[in-house]
């Protein structure tokens, strides 16, 4: 029971507390670069989570093999790895969306997200958590990049999944698509979430603070 | 004496008459003839958008200051001149709503989201231009036609489209139409007559230092003489000194935008440097870049990033400062 509560609760620190885009910052290039259409977010989100999750859970199994001095060499193989299974897969299955994320597939490989995981936690825990975390981290990162990638889309197309959306007489507001509006959307996103998340802490507090009294 | 050491941003208060307050009139002052000929030369819509830009700008300092939970600084005019400026942006067939928007960019996103008044390290008004521009192209295309004095004509009835100065087929205007600003542009760079005479007015009052508008205008000259190698003539078309100082937004930028005293030097050469700078990425922009056809904007935002190492490199010598001997020479 206590050993489920706490696989749940390694689940949520990856969405909440820890979530690699906005509270950590991680990952910035992909985030920045393929958040452009909900789709590739999504697509993004879901293949970075299936490196994660793996990567995590066989860095975790051969924990106690990998010497200390060679480790990041070993990440990267690891990595790498699965990496290649992913983009391959999408190739032979999703053509369209590994076309439109082009170079950004490959470069999952060199996700710092992935790199902090694997050296900060599966490194040292056992791998069911360390599984139980690659999965949180990655529902994390692609909550954050279907947040960010359909807000950018909504204003900066005027559709959400390639279907419009706002009224015809919206214009378009070009620059959130292009890479300048991803860092203004970033920045704004950042605030909003954070002051939710400073805003919810207070609350919790001081619901605490009531009831010891 | 604590009180007395107090670093503050620029602008610096020499006494108690100057004012941040007294500073933003004097521009206000300034800028107002060319208010005055924008509204002249474009009718209502100009108007019209000069009153949405101030009043969105002064709204949106007056609620981010509330919201944030800030001393309000509405009263020290500010927000009014970025607003001004912004709508000199503009051109005449904008609708309302890009004013409204330019200016919740330029005051809430570039000026108060970098610490109010002092800290934006790029001018407001240009940032929410380019943004702008960016965003909707064709909206923000300066090709309306002026029809001088006609209060009555919408901008839509006899909006004819026409080719703006510095476009690829440059349509051929008189030195005096260019003057006088009877040509299409953005609502405040047309009228060259009035913004001489307010800046003017500011290296009078002294709220402008000479050496920006004086070293980007003479850079510009010098650079499109040497470039063109005529003066003028008529037969050259866009492809002259005159021409080119005297079209899009050069004598805007060099007196209003590139001399803001927050994102341009404090030391004398390194307004010197800043104004040379900005007339030169004009120059290039200008001759070598396609797609764009007018670069103003961008010169001065480019030098305003390079604001802090110029002040950096230009610190002025202190009297009496004597430069330490190098080691091991005349040792």
């Amino acid at each position: 029971m206590s050993e489920k509560k706490n696989l749940r609760k390694i689940f949520m620190n990856g969405i909440l507390d820890e979530n690699p885009t906005f509270r950590m910052v991680l990952g910035m290039c992909p985030t920045l670069a393929i958040s452009t259409a909900v789709n590739q977010g999504i697509g993004m989100g879901l293949a970075t989570t299936f490196v994660l999750v793996f990567s995590n859970l066989v860095i975790s199994l051969l924990r106690n093999i990998i010497p200390e001095k060679v480790r990041i060499p070993s990440f990267v193989v690891v990595i790498a790895t699965f990496v290649t299974i992913v983009d391959q897969l999408m190739k032979a299955f999703v053509p369209a969306l590994s076309q439109s994320l082009g170079v950004y597939i490959p470069l999952i490989v060199v996700n710092c997200i992935i790199f902090a995981r694997a050296e900060s936690y599966a490194f040292k825990q056992p791998p069911m958590a360390s599984l139980v975390d690659g999965l949180g981290m990655g529902a994390g990162f692609t909550l954050a990049l279907i947040l960010l990638s359909s807000v950018r889309e909504l204003l900066g197309s005027g559709t959400l999944m390639g279907a419009q959306v706002m009224p015809a007489s919206y214009h378009p507001m070009a620059i959130i698509i292009r890479p300048p509006g991803g860092f203004i959307m970033l920045g704004l996103l950042l605030l909003v979430v954070n002051a939710a998340v400073k805003a919810m802490q207070k609350h919790k507090a001081s619901r605490a603070k009531e009831e010891s009294v | 004496m604590q009180r007395k050491l107090v670093v503050s941003s620029s602008p610096h208060l020499r006494n108690e008459g100057v004012s941040t307050r007294r500073l933003m009139l004097d521009v206000i002052i300034a800028l107002l003839p060319t208010a005055v000929a924008s509204v002249w030369f474009f009718g209502g819509a100009a108007l019209n958008l000069l009153l949405v830009a101030v009043i969105t700008a002064v709204a949106a300092e007056y609620f981010y200051q509330k919201l944030t939970k800030q001393k309000t600084t509405v009263s020290d005019l500010s927000a009014v001149v970025t607003g001004m400026l912004l709508a000199f942006n503009l051109p005449a067939s904008a609708p309302w709503w890009i004013a409204a928007i330019g200016s919740v960019i330029a005051i809430v996103l570039v000026k108060q989201m970098f610490g109010g008044m002092g800290q934006n390290f790029m001018n407001p008004a240009l940032i929410a231009r380019t943004i702008l521009m960016l965003s909707w192209a064709s909206l923000m295309a300066a090709n309306v036609l002026p029809h001088a004095g006609q209060w009555v004509a919408a901008a839509g009835a006899d909006a004819v489209a026409s080719a703006t100065p510095l476009g690829e087929n440059p349509a051929s205007y008189s030195l005096w139409q260019l003057f006088s600003g009877n040509i299409p542009g953005m609502l405040g760079e047309t009228c060259k007559l009035t913004l001489i005479l307010g800046g003017i007015y500011l290296l009078v009052r002294g709220v402008i230092d000479w050496r920006i508008p004086a070293a980007f205008i003479g850079t510009a000259f010098v650079l499109f003489w040497i470039y063109y190698g005529t003066l003028y003539s008529v037969e050259s078309g866009s492809a002259n000194v005159l021409y080119q100082l005297l079209s899009g937004g050069l004598l805007l930028g060099a007196f209003f935008m590139a001399t803001d005293y927050v994102t341009s030097p404090v030391s004398p050469w390194g307004r010197v440097i800043m104004g040379v700078g900005c007339a030169s990425v004009l120059f290039v922009i200008r001759v070598y870049n396609p797609s764009y056809p007018e670069g103003c904007s961008f010169a001065i935002l480019f030098m305003n990033v390079l604001t802090p190492l110029i002040d950096k490199l230009t610190v002025p010598k202190p009297f009496g400062y004597v430069k330490p001997a190098k080691p091991g020479k005349g040792a």
